[in-house]
């Protein structure tokens, strides 16, 4: 059954802007990218919004949700009380381009900052093999479909932006985190940058990435905190580090 | 100049947050709780008395290591002098740094009182106060990595606080093969706190997860899988068991204030 909804929908570019009041009709199992599609469709054609696949695998239309950052895609209408008026914003964590739009290439330039897998230069390609238990470990950390809400909320830089020259972010403390368990990673003192480099020591654990994945994938729990476990390991434990000497090897095998 | 959400690129909105839910719910609860516990524990740690009754005494206050310990109260010895420099100490403040030191650095309450005491953030998607933020690369918040430190000590802590439920199992006369509701008081009270600390963070790091190849570990692997398990619940066993170490000391107190009867179930 359809019903009337009233929507905040945030307009504008990085000079000036504000929210918008619109009254849109919203059908039964609809999203908030319906909405949005709609008023776009009938009230304004000008509306920028980014989006594609609209089944929550895309990660393109990240936006804020009455105030929470969520995939406006997954969003059901029906989540909101009845009466309830809906704000929409743009990503508060990056700049804006226009309306709903932000600019979200700081997350690429990270993206570049991290070094690659390295393979054992003993194994020929093809050569490699990985048992699954190994494989397991790892497989959640590649369902990230780069949504950025992570880094979105994260309140390192979304409330710090000098902090962006030295904080990579929840998402590439995945990525860090996925290469530094691979068993075939030979990469050396990747913890080591992880915290000196990328900034894992700024982050203090609030577990906001988490709550908002909408991949559900455990990051605080199972990418950082084991990563800031890993460089305990190396820059902060004594014992650890003699035992490290004396087998002559990193240490985790 | 504006910084965070605030910036100059950003889009101009000018509330702090667009949440409608109550945020502010959780940090103040865990505000209240936290720092109720603060007080009390405080109190009883420079009370310095009601904490030993035989067969029960108090966690916090446990094992009592200084000459002014109540006699049969001390697990340990006595190795420390009731005063030093002229001033009196209380035997609870030899020990509590190690149990507070596991607690304030452990991965939960971290989070919990970075959003409830120091509002970093307050809670998701709402800007918090501070101009600056360093996070835990200085001092004094870098000492946060002590925490597989204070991990291994909360686990002596453990295995003391559990032979002292154990020894419950007497009467006030040394005689085993009774229990008294006091002894099924410290029993919850040690058995919470092996649950906190055996699914704490480190103790999954240490058990297996520090490890690259699990295939090559399978033992250290289906050890981390039942750590891991009990990890998910570790924010639910961080609170009960401290609720049961208070509740374990109120109880004593309680008793050997007088105030309640030590009832013997056999």
């Amino acid at each position: 059954m359809a019903r009337k909804l009233k929507l905040r929908i945030w307009r504008g570019d990085a000079s000036d802007g504000g929210l918008k009041n619109v009254e849109v009709e919203a059908n039964e199992g609809e999203v908030v990218l319906d909405l949005i599609h709609r008023v776009q469709a009938t009230q304004m054609g000008d509306l920028a919004v980014r989006w594609n696949c609209k089944a929550g695998k895309c990660g393109s239309c990240s936006m804020e949700i009455n105030g929470k950052p969520r995939l406006a895609c997954m969003t059901q209408v029906a989540s909101f009380p009845e009466g309830e008026e809906i704000t929409i914003t743009p990503l508060r964590a990056f700049p804006v381009i226009k309306d709903l739009v932000t600019d979200v290439s700081f997350n690429y330039r990270k993206a570049m900052e991290i070094p690659s897998y390295e393979h054992p230069k003993n194994l020929a390609p093809g050569e490699a093999r990985m048992e699954q238990v190994d494989v397991e470990r790892s497989q959640e950390f590649r369902k990230c479909i780069e949504c950025f809400l992570c880094q979105d909320v994260c309140h390192v830089v979304r409330d710090h932006e000098e902090n962006k020259k030295s904080f990579a972010g929840p998402r590439f403390f995945i990525r860090i985190a996925e290469l530094d368990m691979h068993p075939l990673d030979m990469l050396k003192n990747r913890k080591q940058k992880a915290q000196e480099e990328h900034g894992l020591g700024m982050c203090n654990i609030t577990k906001c990435c988490t709550e908002v994945c909408p991949e559900h994938i455990r990051i605080t729990d199972n990418a950082i905190i084991p990563m800031k476990e890993r460089v305990v390991d190396v820059k902060y434990d004594p014992v650890h580090w003699l035992g490290s000497k004396i087998r002559k090897r990193e240490g985790i095998v | 100049m504006a910084t965070g959400v605030f910036s100059e690129s950003r889009a101009k909105i000018k509330e702090r947050t667009l949440r409608t839910d109550r945020w502010w719910l959780q940090p103040l609860i865990t505000f209240i709780v936290l720092f109720s516990f603060i007080i009390y524990a405080t109190f009883r740690a420079f009370e310095n008395k009601y904490y030993f009754l035989e067969p029960l005494v108090s966690p916090l206050y446990s094992p009592c290591l200084s000459t002014a310990c109540v006699e049969g109260s001390s697990l340990l010895g006595q190795p420390f002098n009731n005063e030093y420099f002229g001033i009196g100490i209380s035997p609870a403040l030899f020990i509590l740094i190690f149990p507070l030191g596991f607690r304030m650095t452990c991965y939960y309450y971290r989070k919990s009182y970075y959003r409830a005491f120091w509002m970093s953030p307050p809670a998701c998607a709402v800007a918090e106060p501070h101009a600056k933020y360093t996070g835990e690369t200085r001092a004094p918040l870098i000492l946060q990595n002590s925490h597989r430190w204070f991990f291994y000590a909360g686990l002596v802590f453990n295995v003391l606080l559990t032979w002292d439920a154990i020894i419950a199992f007497r009467n006030e006369n040394k005689e085993w093969g009774h229990m008294s509701v006091g002894t099924l008081v410290l029993l919850f009270s040690a058995t919470m706190l092996w649950l906190y600390s055996l699914s704490c963070h480190t103790c999954r790091h240490t058990i297996g997860g520090r490890l690259k190849h699990f295939s090559k570990h399978p033992i250290r692997y289906k050890t981390w899988t039942w750590v891991s398990a009990l990890n998910h619940k570790h924010p639910t066993f961080a609170w009960i068991s401290l609720f049961g170490v208070a509740f374990a000391d109120i109880y004593v107190r309680q008793v050997a204030s007088g105030a309640w009867t030590n009832f013997y179930l056999f």
